[in-house]
């Protein structure tokens, strides 16, 4: 699976990115990597230009909910990015615990997953999407 | 008569850091920043109340270093807690007032922020009357976002130049290029980039400098580079530029247990007084999961003082005048420096070809090719050097680079603190001899340790 990985706005937190690439190569997927404070706008525009076949985004700074609602927001608005799948992990706010509320505000918006730090659930949620790939 | 005669001489930041090392004391230093003014100014009147040899800080929070001055304001105005001090939201007038009676010769406040266009940053705190900061048109951009090198570079030249024309007295300006990406860079290339900065620094007016290395996996290889460093900013650096060299605390993945993390911030002081810094910056265990309160900063000055004062003399330079880390990095500022007469120009141009490259750092005008290890002896080595002008290790690239073996790296220094008594050792181990045995089976034990997937996240770290 080819997957556009992506820090967030306001983030420039770079090791997750780091470990990130490595475990989904090592997944045996494709890796297209943004880097850090990726705005809304840019990764709209490397969704089109990369055409992958998943979107993962990562955040630590506290500032996941804000920023990967504005992500998450933009990439529904644009037609060819309605169904792209998009799953969100990391730290959503400050507090450091997950908030029912945020997690269904980020679904509602057209997130297909919001996962914390747990890698188990990512590889999970990339197998379902490898699995629905192959052609019925 | 000019602002200038207002000011006494020797009065600055660097003089002060200057006088204490005269004196035999350590200059320690927090990360403290606050957006409430009442707050900020107890965190500055706790710093220089503690049982220490403190100067300030304002560190400023993230909206403004990403120069996003409007929401800075919002938060000011609608009472948002921020993660540091917005000085260019409030005004001049509220930042004097935080400063008021607690600031001056005998306790110089430092501004630091992280921002690749730092001009409106200089301009806030000149205004307030300040007079040091830090940073570098290196290290605050490429480790912190896109913002392209050679527009942090101008923005850089023009915080210099407004800095030097908006300050009264000497002002200061401390390179952060010993820092890049907190950990997992050899030394040679920290060493080289704190030279480099300072001396874009003094060729863009300023005349009192520091000069940063972050302390990394290894007390003897972290001695050899600080003494590196300051035999080339004697080399490099015009005459008549004050310097000093300051040593940050472990800037990783920081040991989970309060006495893992009490005794690395204790191996720090003890490093700083060793390798001759004139200064130390703090880390307080607290950092690596929240905002520290002004107590827990506090509490790490006062700890890092005490270590510092146990410490002894600085101990004479053995170091060979041929040293790997020392010929590493005047190799690297020697390259630099060939590339063309402007700094301006040739730190662009020299990631553009790959003669500096940092390890692991993700930044669209870094070259990505090169890579760092930490060794079986616990000393960060060259796996890859790309096309910089260095040598790799050799045979060190045959072990493949995974993600277990990343995590396993990042929390190498963790790892140690939170499972042995003695950490560092470094001083014991030297004495007997047995260092090289103790630190291989560290190393081991490290190795077997479980880090892979699945059990930890993606490692989250605070630089």
């Amino acid at each position: 699976m080819k997957i556009l990985l992506s820090g967030t706005a306001s983030d420039s937190h770079t090791w997750n990115l780091v470990y990130l690439r490595l475990f989904l190569e090592e997944h045996g997927h494709e890796v297209v990597g943004l880097g850090p404070c990726v705005d809304a706008g840019l990764l709209a525009d490397a969704c089109l230009r990369h055409a992958p076949d998943t979107v993962v985004l990562s955040s630590v700074n506290g500032h996941g909910y804000r920023d990967g609602l504005d992500a998450v927001r933009a990439l529904r608005a644009e037609p060819a990015l309605a169904a792209l799948p998009v799953v969100l992990g990391g730290k959503l706010g400050v507090v450091g615990r997950r908030q029912d509320e945020e997690v269904r505000s980020l679904l509602d918006a057209g997130c297909d997953a919001v996962l914390g730090d747990d890698l188990d659930a990512l590889r999970a949620f990339l197998a379902v999407r490898a699995r629905t790939e192959v052609p019925a | 008569m000019t602002a200038a005669a207002t000011v006494p001489a020797g009065s600055g930041f660097g003089a002060f850091v200057a006088a204490a090392s005269a004196a035999g004391r350590l200059v320690v230093q927090p990360r403290m920043g606050f957006g409430d003014p009442d707050l900020m100014r107890t965190g500055l009147a706790r710093t220089r109340a503690a049982t220490a040899h403190t100067v300030g800080t304002l560190t400023v929070d993230s909206y403004t270093r990403v120069g996003a001055l409007d929401a800075a304001r919002a938060a000011v105005a609608d009472g948002t807690r921020l993660n540091g001090y917005p000085i260019a939201a409030h005004s001049p007038d509220t930042t004097r007032a935080v400063l008021d009676g607690l600031r001056g010769p005998g306790f110089p406040v430092q501004v630091r922020h992280g921002s690749a266009r730092p001009e409106a940053i200089v301009r806030a705190l000149t205004a307030a009357g300040l007079d040091a900061t830090e940073g570098g048109p290196v290290s605050y951009c490429l480790p912190y976002g896109r913002t392209p090198l050679r527009e942090s570079v101008a923005a850089w030249v023009r915080a210099c130049e407004l800095l030097t024309e908006l300050s009264p007295g000497t002002p200061h300006l401390e390179s952060f290029g010993g820092c890049l990406l907190g950990q997992l860079c050899p030394p040679g290339l920290l060493v080289a980039m704190s030279v480099l900065e300072c001396l874009f620094f003094a060729r863009h007016g300023l005349r009192s400098v520091s000069l940063s290395y972050a302390q990394q996996t290894d007390a003897a290889q972290d001695e050899e580079a600080l003494r590196a460093l300051h035999r080339l900013a004697a080399e490099f650096l015009p005459a008549g530029v004050e310097h000093h060299v300051v040593l940050y605390t472990y800037m990783g993945v920081y040991p989970r247990t309060e006495s893992g993390a009490l005794r690395l911030l204790e191996a720090s002081a003890r490093l700083a007084v060793r390798s001759g810094a004139g200064r130390l910056i703090v880390k307080t265990a607290a950092e690596a999961h929240r905002i520290p309160t002004v107590d827990e900063n506090v509490r790490a000055l006062e700890t890092a003082a005490a270590a510092a004062a146990l410490a002894g003399a600085p101990a004479p330079d053995t170091a060979p005048e041929d040293g790997e880390i020392y010929q590493e990095a005047r190799t690297l500022v020697e390259t630099v420096l060939g590339l063309h007469p402007e700094l301006s120009r040739a730190l662009p141009a020299a990631f553009a070809r790959g003669l500096l490259d940092v390890p692991l750092c993700l930044h669209p005008d870094n070259a990505g090719r090169s890579l760092g290890f930490i060794d079986p002896a616990g000393r960060l080595r060259w796996a890859r050097t790309g096309a910089m002008p260095l040598r790799p290790d050799t045979g060190a690239d045959a072990a493949p680079f995974t993600s277990s073996g990343l995590l396993t790296a990042l929390q190498h220094v963790a790892d140690r603190y939170d499972r042995d008594r003695d950490g560092d050792g470094e001083q014991d181990r030297r004495r007997d001899g047995a260092r090289h045995h103790d630190d291989a089976a560290r190393s081991g034990r490290a190795g077997r340790r479980d880090t892979g997937p699945g059990r930890v996240a993606a490692p989250e770290l605070t630089v």
